[in-house]
């Protein structure tokens, strides 16, 4: 009987507990975002925007051209059956920039850039740099956190740009290179069914909001975590997993908000 | 401090990049014209049955694109649809009372576009007129209820 009362007594705890660290991360999130940016914070974001950034450009261009090429080859051999084999480019263009590079380009974004935020912020803490910056009078959310948070906002966008531009060559190198569809009919169907507001804006407000959510989960866990190793190995796992789920997540809810169908 | 300068040069190529890449989207992909957007007018027309049309989809005219499908709705007072047509300006006042608007298909699965073709009224459609001579669109299940409703007969 006290048993039962106990694991009854556990799952209310753990559930207080998560909300209370929801309510941690959103007053963290409030605390750091409207960091004042002074001269010196500007030239730590932009240190931020080449580590979380520009690194992550290999992986993610790479990614993009083989999910191109993939695309335009299955796409290819089911489009041919029906003699639609005009409508590749518009079927490569539209699966890249509605759905495809948003959520791939954060999913690797997640794993490249997340994780690695976490590990370095955990250490931080575990090292207590975070705590003899306060010591000293310095603001370790506008120091440390502020700069790798907005860093992580303006790079995702523009590394899910570059996924779609490369991924669409690539869909042009087997379609029209190697599989021999009509160059004219792959640029010109895409053209016109493609419309700049609705596929490629809705395709960067999802980045965007990825790209706010994997670095606000990446920093929180990092500032977060139990300072001990296995407190940053769990943390560096947890980022990823989490912001992979909300990722997936709020991608379905994003997507039916723009492009409709259930109303 | 070298090191920080190629960072921030590589930062600027890596913005930079991203707004072309913006660019390549809006002009190749999306097919944004720099141009203003041209002036434009609004024709109605009534369908027993508009098939598969679509919003957005091509209203064409002698096969060259001429404007866009802006709305359908159900008509309540005919229970026919109302499309709604969004034209080129420079058509306004071009097109003759007795133009016919007719649904049709682009191939044998393809996507459905409306085609307008001017008659020999010399009055002009304005802006917000209707246009009285429609042809729906074919389908197919009627077309093959016809045809064998003939042989039965024939």
């Amino acid at each position: 009987m006290t048993k039962g009362i106990e694991s009854l007594a556990r799952w209310g705890r753990k559930g207080c507990d998560s909300f209370e660290s929801l309510g941690r991360a959103g007053i963290f999130l409030a605390q750091s975002a409207v960091a004042v940016p002074s001269r010196e914070g500007l030239r730590l974001w932009l240190h931020q925007i080449y580590f979380v950034g520009v690194l992550s450009l290999a992986i993610v261009l790479v990614s993009g051209l083989f999910i191109g090429m993939v695309l335009a080859l299955q796409g290819y051999t089911i489009l041919v059956d029906f003699g639609a084999e005009q409508a590749l480019g518009q079927m490569v263009a539209l699966s890249l920039l509605r759905e495809l590079a948003p959520v791939v380009a954060a999913l690797l974004f997640a794993g490249r850039a997340g994780s690695a935020l976490t590990a370095e912020i955990g250490l931080m803490k575990a090292t207590e740099q975070l705590t003899s910056m306060e010591m000293i009078g310095v603001d370790p959310l506008r120091r440390i956190v502020a700069p790798r948070l907005w860093a992580g906002f303006v790079s995702l966008p523009v590394l899910t740009i570059g996924f779609s531009v490369v991924g669409i060559w690539g869909g042009y190198l087997v379609g029209v290179e190697w599989l021999g569809v009509f160059e004219g009919s792959y640029w010109s169907n895409m053209q016109a069914s493609v419309s700049f507001l609705d596929d490629v804006g809705n395709g960067i407000i999802k980045s965007l909001v990825f790209a706010l959510v994997v670095t606000w989960i990446a920093v929180f866990q990092g500032y977060d975590l139990v300072p001990t190793s296995e407190g940053i190995s769990r943390a560096t796992t947890r980022t990823v997993v989490y912001s992979s789920l909300a990722v997936l997540g709020l991608d379905f809810v994003l997507t039916v908000v723009m492009f409709g169908g259930l109303s | 401090m070298k090191r920080s300068k190629t960072m921030e040069l590589g930062v600027g190529l890596f913005m930079l990049a991203g707004i072309l890449g913006l660019v390549f989207l809006g002009l190749r992909v999306s097919g944004v014209t720099l141009s203003a957007p041209a002036e434009s007018f609004q024709l109605e027309a009534n369908f027993a049955n508009v098939g598969g049309l679509r919003p957005r989809a091509r209203v064409t005219m002698a096969g060259v694109t001429v404007g866009r499908v802006e709305a359908i709705e159900l008509d309540t007072e005919w229970f026919d649809a109302r499309v709604t047509l969004r034209l080129d300006g420079e058509l306004e006042g071009q097109l003759s009372r007795d133009t016919t608007a007719a649904i049709l298909t682009a191939g044998l699965l393809g996507e459905q576009y409306v085609g307008l073709s001017v008659g020999g009224d010399p009055e002009a459609l304005e802006a917000g007129d209707t246009i009285t001579d429609t042809q729906s669109a074919l389908v197919l299940e009627e077309l093959i209820q016809q045809f064998i409703s003939n042989m039965v007969s024939g």
